[in-house]
């Protein structure tokens, strides 16, 4: 016990001391360890509905652009309109929940398959909506996107303006990475309850087998829906947040790349396991973000030219982390223990 | 001109290139009760590497026809082999997994697939050189051109070619055995692994063709083609009922017909000047304006995704399949 005491003050003491070393790296990186920080809400909200439930979500980036856009459009000169934080956080939750609902009402009744085509499709009909949706009149302000989105402001601190401290310089970045630390451990106690709540074992049940689980007396569907609705609300929050943070969203972040980043994380990691896919979530957002600083020279220098640009080497790699892992190690590189039996077969 | 019936002929053009790939899914879903998600892709790579044969023979002074038949001549046995690749890599290995396995493997080779892709074919559109020449024949005030008699008569010939092999040779009756049941199948000497295999190889190979339609029919091919198309097939093969060869048909020719309809028609359907009450709220822009459109041909897309909702809400077995279980 003294052991593990011990090693989480360690944690927390670098955790609260990594922005500050990052700063004298690049800000650059405090951005990115923050859009890191961020596909960790998006990849316990996806881990919900995948890893629990064992449905097939392949279009969650959709509920990130609900909640995105929700926030951009209710604090932001687009309308005019300038709502406080504990306004709109929770709106663009509800929001995404209220369309993860109504997506999944239609669809979870049927085979997993479907949910994941169908999701699929929500994804491309939300890009095609924000896109468009600029005449004949103007809501999303289409592919350009939403500008100068106001910043996070909590009480009188202010999250786009440098506060001096004990002598050390807080930059906006290392404000939002505080805040996000402070909502990520919400995010994580939450979904390690959940995960040992009566829900959660339910989600388990119906992820293993369906038809048991219902004649145990699991209303499957509501359970169902239930994963669904909360993981895109984790979605919804998600959004909220990039958008305070980055100032400016367009449709281009809400593509289905990113969704397939974000269950590669899920699976890598290790569905069901909250440790295993915040560890896949941190790997693969670092990982690209190295290759990007590490390929370009490295190909120039042996090639004298660039033949394969980082942003394919990416995709190419959540690919093939996709492939890899259910191949190799179906049940991720940090398994849940019953997940991994499961994935074996040993159950059958 | 008559926009029905134009609208019509555009229609049955796109859905006879959609019942093709539809075919692909219908017929991988009937076998092993799986989407074949990376099907899409298959047939943007067929277009692909059609354009690249159509595009190195263009000089030899070469008959068109013929160049066209070895572009898709070319690009048969590659998406076979890429067809192959899938159900050895990503579908066989995991077929004793939970379902959820084989489909995310899927969605990581169809990843793989578009960014290899890309890397070979670059970003950019490819202009499919306009090469078999055009021309446009006017049939009842509608015009009809030679590329989409072309495509409509292939597709039903394929259509038919496909049918026969499944229903009339020994190799469909195992085929079918297989969908049936496929461990009772492989008791009666069926082998079931190769049967799989074919499937998805004919599946490929016919996609291969519907991407030489496609790209032949808009003169463009891209990387991406292969996703909005795929689901589409997709939409068309659970409108007619999956796993359902006949149903795979009837649902591409009709999802082509309401795409094409509805595309057709919505810009004038949501135009708000011309609703009674909202038009005279909004007068001032109408007049100013002229029209106030909702919904125009950019929505396109939406289409098929509704009909996909629709149709698993009031009737999830499909046009002519049979019960779909509610088992995940």
């Amino acid at each position: 016990m003294k052991r593990r005491t011990l090693g989480l003050i360690l944690v927390a003491t670098a955790l609260v001391l990594l922005p500050l070393v990052l700063t004298q790296i690049g800000t650059a990186w405090v951005r990115i360890t923050n859009l890191a920080i961020l596909f960790v809400f998006l990849a316990l909200g996806l881990n919900i509905v995948v890893g629990m439930a064992g449905l097939l979500d392949l279009g969650y980036v959709a509920f990130y652009a609900v909640g995105a856009y929700t926030w951009a459009l209710l604090a932001s000169p687009h309308f005019d309109l300038h709502l406080p934080f504990w306004v709109i956080l929770p709106l663009g939750a509800l929001f995404a929940c209220i369309a993860g609902a109504l997506l999944g009402a239609p669809t979870l009744r049927l085979r997993g398959d479907y949910l994941a085509i169908v999701t699929l499709g929500f994804g491309e009909i939300v890009r095609i909506f924000m896109n468009n949706l600029s005449a004949p009149f103007n809501i999303t302000n289409g592919p350009k996107g939403i500008t100068r989105i106001d910043g996070l402001k909590i009480g009188g601190l202010d999250f786009r303006a440098t506060d001096h401290f004990l002598g050390l310089d807080f930059t906006g970045p290392v404000k939002d990475y505080y805040l996000l630390l402070l909502l990520l451990l919400g995010v994580i106690i939450v979904n390690l309850r959940l995960q040992d709540s009566r829900i959660g074992r339910a989600w388990v049940a119906i992820r293993e087998d369906e038809i048991a689980a219902k004649a145990v007396g699991i209303n499957t569907r509501n359970i169902k829906l239930l994963a669904f609705a909360m993981g895109a609300s984790f979605g919804g929050i998600a959004g909220g947040m990039f958008a305070a943070i980055q100032g400016f969203i367009s449709p281009e972040s809400f593509v289905l790349n990113e969704s397939i980043m974000i269950l590669a994380m899920v699976v890598l990691g290790g569905m069901g396991n909250v440790w295993g896919v915040i560890a896949g979530a941190l790997l693969l957002s670092f990982v690209p973000e190295l290759l990007r600083y590490s390929v370009e020279p490295l190909q120039r220098a042996m090639f004298g030219r660039m033949l394969i640009d980082p942003e394919v080497l990416r995709m190419l790699l959540f690919g093939m982390a996709l492939v890899l892992t259910m191949r190799l190690r179906p049940a991720g590189l940090w398994p849940e223990a019953r997940h991994r039996r499961e994935m074996s077969g040993a159950d059958r | 001109m008559d926009i029905l019936l134009q609208q019509l002929i555009n229609g049955l053009t796109t859905g006879s290139v959609y019942a093709i790939v539809a075919l692909g899914y219908t017929m991988v879903y009937g076998v092993i009760q799986l989407i074949n998600f990376a099907h899409g892709e298959v047939v943007m790579i067929g277009a692909m590497v059609a354009f690249t044969v159509i595009m190195a023979l263009l000089g030899a002074n070469l008959p068109p026809a013929f160049i066209v038949i070895c572009g898709v001549i070319a690009a048969i046995p590659v998406c076979m082999a890429i067809g192959y690749l899938l159900e050895r890599l990503a579908y066989r290995p995991l077929r004793h997994a939970p379902r959820l396995a084989p489909l995310i493997t899927a969605i990581g080779m169809s990843i793989i697939l578009q960014h290899i892709a890309l890397l070979i074919w670059g970003r950019d559109p490819l202009a499919f050189p306009q090469i078999i020449e055009n021309t446009s024949f006017t049939l009842g005030g509608a015009a009809i051109s030679t590329v989409q008699i072309i495509i409509i008569l292939l597709a039903w010939v394929l259509m038919g070619g496909l049918t026969w092999f499944v229903y009339r040779t020994k190799f469909g009756v195992a085929m079918r055995a297989t969908a049936e049941d496929v461990r009772i199948a492989a008791l009666m000497g069926i082998d079931a692994d190769r049967v799989i295999a074919a499937t998805f190889v004919i599946g490929a190979a016919l996609g291969a063709v519907a991407g030489v339609m496609v790209g032949a029919y808009y003169g463009i091919a891209h990387y991406t083609m292969g996703f909005t198309l795929g689901l589409k097939a997709f939409s068309a093969a659970v409108l007619g009922g999956i796993g359902n060869l006949a149903g795979a048909m009837l649902g591409g020719v009709l999802l082509g017909i309401v795409e094409a309809l509805g595309t057709g028609y919505i810009s004038e359907v949501s135009d708000l000047c011309r609703w009674p009450l909202i038009g005279q709220m909004l007068s001032e822009r109408c007049s100013a304006e002229g029209h106030l459109v909702l919904f125009g041909s950019n929505y396109q897309d939406v289409f098929a995704f509704l009909v996909l909702i629709l149709v698993l809400v009031f009737r999830p077995s499909g046009l002519l399949g049979e019960r779909v279980a509610e088992r995940a």
